[in-house]
């Protein structure tokens, strides 16, 4: 049955979404213009486009250099997070019966309510104690700090996925490891998928552990070079948007083309 | 068998030691500095509880408490307000669902800081001229200059962007929804409204429980907005514990003060996620 469609709704939820698109709009109109453009109109298009703002923001801001900061961080982020938290997570959902085991699930997963500030003093201490205040002390602290969400969610479905599969490779003769990367991880993709997303987001959108941990300015994130040059954008409006936008661009141009995945993949991450 | 169990055990404790090492270890630093007078640097001698008593006496940590539980209880009525709405349209038989759809979950995949800074330039500069063009005095000069007014900008951005992430729930929620019940609701002569508080809303109860909590948790701890929109002022007036935590532990010589109001933080936060997820709950039940 195919029912009538609600244009009445269809158009307030239209102009909602316009109150959405309004601040990414202006960004854009402040992004192309020169000052006295954007004085003129702030959100009419310019009469000609100004493009240079954003070759002027990549060389202000050294854009390159935090844009593969950003990546490599984000990258290697989410490889490993893929390989060893659910390779933990399986360890744990096959063993739950037993008390260590048991009691390594509540552990990582309590940890979730320990709010980040209690850490925040201790942990840089740590890390510059250790000469981990680098790219790589981000990436393995992602990593470490990924945990207790992410068995909380693998430990679920690996507990949905029937034993009977790992007892045929077994009998074959694979070893646990083997069950591990050649059953149990292939079957893991769904879930996978929302871990996936929900850490590149995460890894790459994160400011204050950049902001703490990373010591110096040449190693820094895409938000954080925002941050340190409030100063040197100062009014330079034109400027200082040209930059934010090519800071959200990687992440808007993989939303585009990946939307229905990551929508999903959001949900399913807090459904869990 | 004993093979099988060592290979367990390899997977398991790495992961055990890296955690205790670098989040573990780390709390229980806080905990133990928190009894200290140390200041991030130098010797240190144990006061006791010295630490907690200011604490609670200090009007700067207290108005830090109020401003972000201010924060943080409007934040989340409106969120979800918003986001039931958005949901509740976008689940009906609309045209351009997955494009409008598409386009509400946006704002949750961009960097918090940088909405933030965008926002700025609003409130700095088209809020006003928008304000003057209409003859609205009152919102004529930048609300984030204004103490009394400054949170509202950081809720109005905070909001804007954690109404997409909560409408995605809801939707997820909705769609579980037989269409067969509302039906059945509508053959019974029951109207909108009805179907909504009698249908919908029981069926969803989970998924408002889910929200507020998340939501909740989200917005206690914010820090990326007040960091990019007013660094805390003007004033002190915008000072959310998160933000108080980081100025005065690494820039004010204050860690062993600091580490005793993020254990109190801690102690809050559990108790209120304890307590919203049961008192929620019981209302599923209810319902």
């Amino acid at each position: 049955m195919k029912k009538k469609t609600n244009w009445l709704l269809t158009l307030l939820l239209i102009a909602g979404s316009v109150l959405v698109l309004f601040p990414l709009y202006m960004a854009v109109m402040i992004a192309v213009k020169d000052p006295q453009q954007l004085a003129e109109s702030l959100l009419a298009l310019p009469d000609k486009w100004h493009f240079e703002n954003f070759t002027n923001a990549m060389e202000m801001t050294n854009f390159w250099n935090a844009f593969s900061n950003s990546a490599v961080i984000t990258v290697f982020t989410v490889i490993f997070t893929l390989l060893t938290n659910s390779l933990v997570a399986y360890a744990i959902a096959r063993n739950m019966h037993k008390k260590f085991y048991k009691f390594l699930y509540y552990y990582f997963v309590s940890a979730m309510f320990i709010p980040f500030p209690i850490i925040m003093l201790p942990i840089v201490k740590e890390m510059t104690a250790l000469g981990l205040t680098n790219l790589y002390g981000l990436i393995f602290l992602y990593i470490v700090y990924g945990l207790s969400f992410n068995i909380f969610v693998y430990v679920g479905y690996i507990r949905s996925i029937p034993k009977e599969l790992e007892e045929a490779a077994i009998m074959d003769g694979a070893s646990t490891w083997g069950v591990f990367w050649k059953v149990i991880f292939p079957l893991l993709m769904p879930i996978n998928a929302t871990v996936g997303i929900l850490t590149v987001l995460w890894a790459w959108n994160d400011f204050m552990l950049p902001l703490i941990i990373l010591s110096d300015q040449d190693i820094a994130t895409l938000p954080l070079v925002q941050y340190v040059f409030q100063g040197q954008f100062s009014t330079d409006y034109n400027l200082a948007f040209a930059s934010y936008l090519m800071a959200l661009t990687p992440i808007v141009i993989v939303y585009l083309f990946a939307q229905k995945w990551v929508i999903s993949g959001v949900t399913k991450g807090a459904i869990k | 068998m004993k093979k099988r169990g060592s290979a367990y055990i390899l997977m398991t404790v790495p992961a055990l030691l890296l955690f205790f090492a670098f989040h573990t270890f780390p709390t229980l630093q806080g905990i133990f500095y928190s009894f200290t007078n140390w200041k991030g640097y130098g010797d240190f001698d144990f006061v006791g509880l010295k630490n907690y008593i200011n604490v609670f006496k200090d009007d700067r940590v207290v108005d830090s408490y109020l401003f972000t539980f201010k924060f943080a209880i409007i934040s989340t009525l409106l969120v979800n307000l918003f986001s039931m709405l958005i949901a509740l349209g976008l689940n009906a038989n609309i045209r351009f669902k997955n494009t409008l759809r598409a386009v509400y979950f946006l704002p949750n995949i961009l960097s918090g800081l940088i909405v933030a800074f965008i926002f700025n330039y609003i409130f700095a500069n088209f809020l006003p001229e928008m304000a003057e063009k209409f003859g609205i005095n009152s919102l004529a000069t930048n609300i984030l200059g204004n103490p009394d007014l400054a949170w509202v900008g950081i809720v109005i951005v905070a909001v804007w962007q954690a109404v997409a992430f909560n409408t995605i729930l809801y939707l997820a929620g909705l769609q579980t929804i037989p269409s067969e019940l509302y039906e059945a609701s509508s053959l019974d002569g029951a109207g909108k409204w009805k179907t909504f508080w009698h249908v919908t809303f029981p069926l969803i109860a989970p998924f408002f429980t889910i929200n507020m909590v998340l939501a909740m948790k989200g917005f206690l701890m914010v820090f990326d907005q007040i960091v990019a929109m007013t660094g805390g002022g003007p004033g002190q007036s915008t000072e959310s514990i998160s933000f108080l935590i980081y100025k005065g532990g690494f820039e004010g010589g204050e860690f062993a003060y600091q580490s005793a109001n993020a254990v109190v933080y801690f102690v809050i936060i559990v108790a209120i996620s304890v307590v919203q997820i049961r008192f929620l709950q019981r209302r599923e039940v209810d319902l």
